[in-house]
């Protein structure tokens, strides 16, 4: 189950990230880039939790602005 | 009992931290890469455009000023922090008394709501665009900008104050979460904003017209202005000049094992403070370009790059930093008034934060913000570094406070309020650039902790 989160994580990050460098290389117009943003970020929010932050130990100390 | 409270919740407040909890560079490195990433660096990026600052300056400016910061991480702060290995404010408790810590500590909630606020603007900034609320920026540093838009962040920053008072955890779970996705899209902001200004080849990006005619848009409707090279080398240097000079950090780098978990914050630096920036000063040079407005609006900035996307990011990037914020500000005002709860203290830190929220002007002068809040609190880290370094050499007893039982340390309250006074007179009545006072009021402190210590040691 984390193996596959962590995978629809890679994927979600990358839908965020790489359209933009298509759209840069001419690929792809601005729309698409917004949209697959967009469904990356849900894929992200959604799968990130399952397997980000459960067993991570946080380094206490004061909070950081 | 506090201290069998501390270690039993792993926090080790009032004592060393043990061999047994320290921990590999790894996970620093891991925590300042989600760090420096934050609401913040939305409004900090457009600011150097419209303050002026060449291309070329800012990439080489931030360079340097971020390796300078790195380097103030790694040497000043963490072999203190490992020899050591306690809390700032546990350290200088036992230095300059318990009374003094509170005041320091009070002092830093206020800053820290003030910081707060900026971040409830940018998120209310981002939630009016769907609604048509704009933030604009009104001529006094006290004014409001529109009814509808004070309305919004009264409204975010009630959020905001309640999710806080709620509890730490929550928030700091979502922050590490978001952290890396939201990195991913300030650099997708940036490479977007790129192309909407038709830089898309080598020629157009090295000849960096897209900057030039930018700064010259903003220069014709505000005035000439100019931010220069060593400006931002000492601004980039020295914005987060509380943690490393002012030794805020000793609370991470005490748990460090080894002594290269104090590069980790380049990693915090270099994406936050250098790509973050950039990608954002872009959205603003992209907006100027495609439709002539040089107000530096985050949500509309990263609206119009990514959408519905952007608005989501400048709104979690505003939350993840302001909740922390209110929260410990939260902890600072209740260790004034140990009776009441950590809750309704929580509260009042976030009326604060909203009532500063609901100016924009003090979001918008974020840049010499950051440099006064270097400036107040920085001082006291250089108290440290003459009590750790110093005091045994010229044959001085170090942590003087915790050997007399002082509540207020006489050489450090002069050491560090007569500096600062003079350095907020400088930046406040003289129009000193905020950043230029930290390190000489670091070294004023510094100096006149050791001769003051001198003076009373001697005399007791």
């Amino acid at each position: 189950m984390t193996t596959q989160a962590k995978l629809v994580s890679l994927l979600a990050l990358a839908a965020t990230i790489v359209p933009s460098l298509l759209f840069f290389a001419g690929v792809i117009g601005h729309d698409t880039v917004k949209w697959t943003a967009l469904a990356g970020t849900f894929a992200w929010f959604i799968a990130t939790p399952l397997w980000m932050g459960r067993s991570a130990k946080k380094i206490p100390g004061e909070v950081i602005p | 009992m506090a201290d069998e409270q501390s270690q039993a919740s792993g926090e080790f407040e009032r004592e060393p931290v043990p061999e047994t909890a320290l921990l590999g560079p790894s996970k620093f490195w891991g925590m300042y890469a989600g760090e420096h990433a934050a609401g913040t660096e939305f409004m900090i990026g457009p600011l150097f455009l419209a303050a002026g600052a060449s291309l070329q300056d800012l990439i080489l400016g931030l360079l340097l000023g971020n390796a300078l910061a790195v380097l103030t991480w790694r040497y000043l702060v963490t072999p203190i922090a490992m020899s050591k290995r306690l809390t700032l404010y546990y350290q200088l408790e036992r230095i300059a008394g318990g009374s003094l810590v509170k005041f320091y500590n009070v002092v830093n909630g206020v800053l820290f709501c003030f910081l707060a606020g900026a971040m409830v603007t940018v998120s209310a900034s981002a939630v009016g665009i769907p609604f048509g609320i704009f933030y604009e920026v009104p001529a006094a540093t006290f004014g409001f900008g529109a009814p509808s838009f004070t309305g919004l962040v009264i409204l975010v920053g009630i959020v905001m104050a309640v999710v806080a008072a709620a509890g730490y955890e929550m928030v700091a779970r979502v922050a590490n979460i978001a952290a890396p996705w939201m990195i991913a899209i300030f650099a997708a902001c940036g490479i977007v904003s790129l192309v909407q200004m038709e830089a898309t080849s080598i020629t157009a990006l090295s000849a960096g017209e897209y900057w030039t005619e930018a700064i010259a848009f903003v220069q014709a409707k505000e005035g000439a202005q100019e931010f220069g090279f060593w400006q931002i080398v000492v601004f980039a240097w020295l914005c987060n000049g509380a943690m490393h000079f002012g030794m805020a950090d000793l609370s991470i780098f005490r748990f460090a094992r080894e002594k290269s978990s104090g590069w980790a914050p380049a990693i915090g630096m270099f994406l936050g403070h250098y790509m973050a920036w950039i990608a954002a000063a872009l959205l603003l040079a992209a907006q100027i370009k495609l439709s002539q407005d040089h107000s530096a609006n985050p949500g509309a900035l990263a609206w119009g790059a990514l959408g519905w996307t952007g608005i989501i990011c400048v709104v979690i990037a505003g939350w993840t930093t302001a909740n922390p914020t209110i929260y410990r500000a939260g902890l600072a005002f209740q260790g004034v008034l140990p009776k009441a709860s950590r809750t309704a203290m929580t509260l009042v830190a976030g009326a604060v934060a909203t009532l500063a929220g609901a100016f924009p002007n003090l979001s918008a002068q974020l840049l010499g913000f950051v440099g006064t809040y270097g400036t107040v609190l920085g001082p006291m880290g250089a108290v440290i570094f003459v009590d750790y370094h110093l005091l045994k050499r010229f044959g001085l007893a170090d942590e003087y406070a915790n050997r007399t039982g002082a509540a207020v340390s006489i050489a450090v309250l002069i050491a560090w309020l007569l500096p600062v006074t003079v350095g907020l007179y400088l930046i406040f009545w003289q129009g000193l650039f905020a950043a230029y006072a930290v390190i000489p009021a670091w070294l004023a402190c510094g100096g006149i902790y050791l001769l003051l210590s001198k003076l009373t040691q001697q005399r007791e």
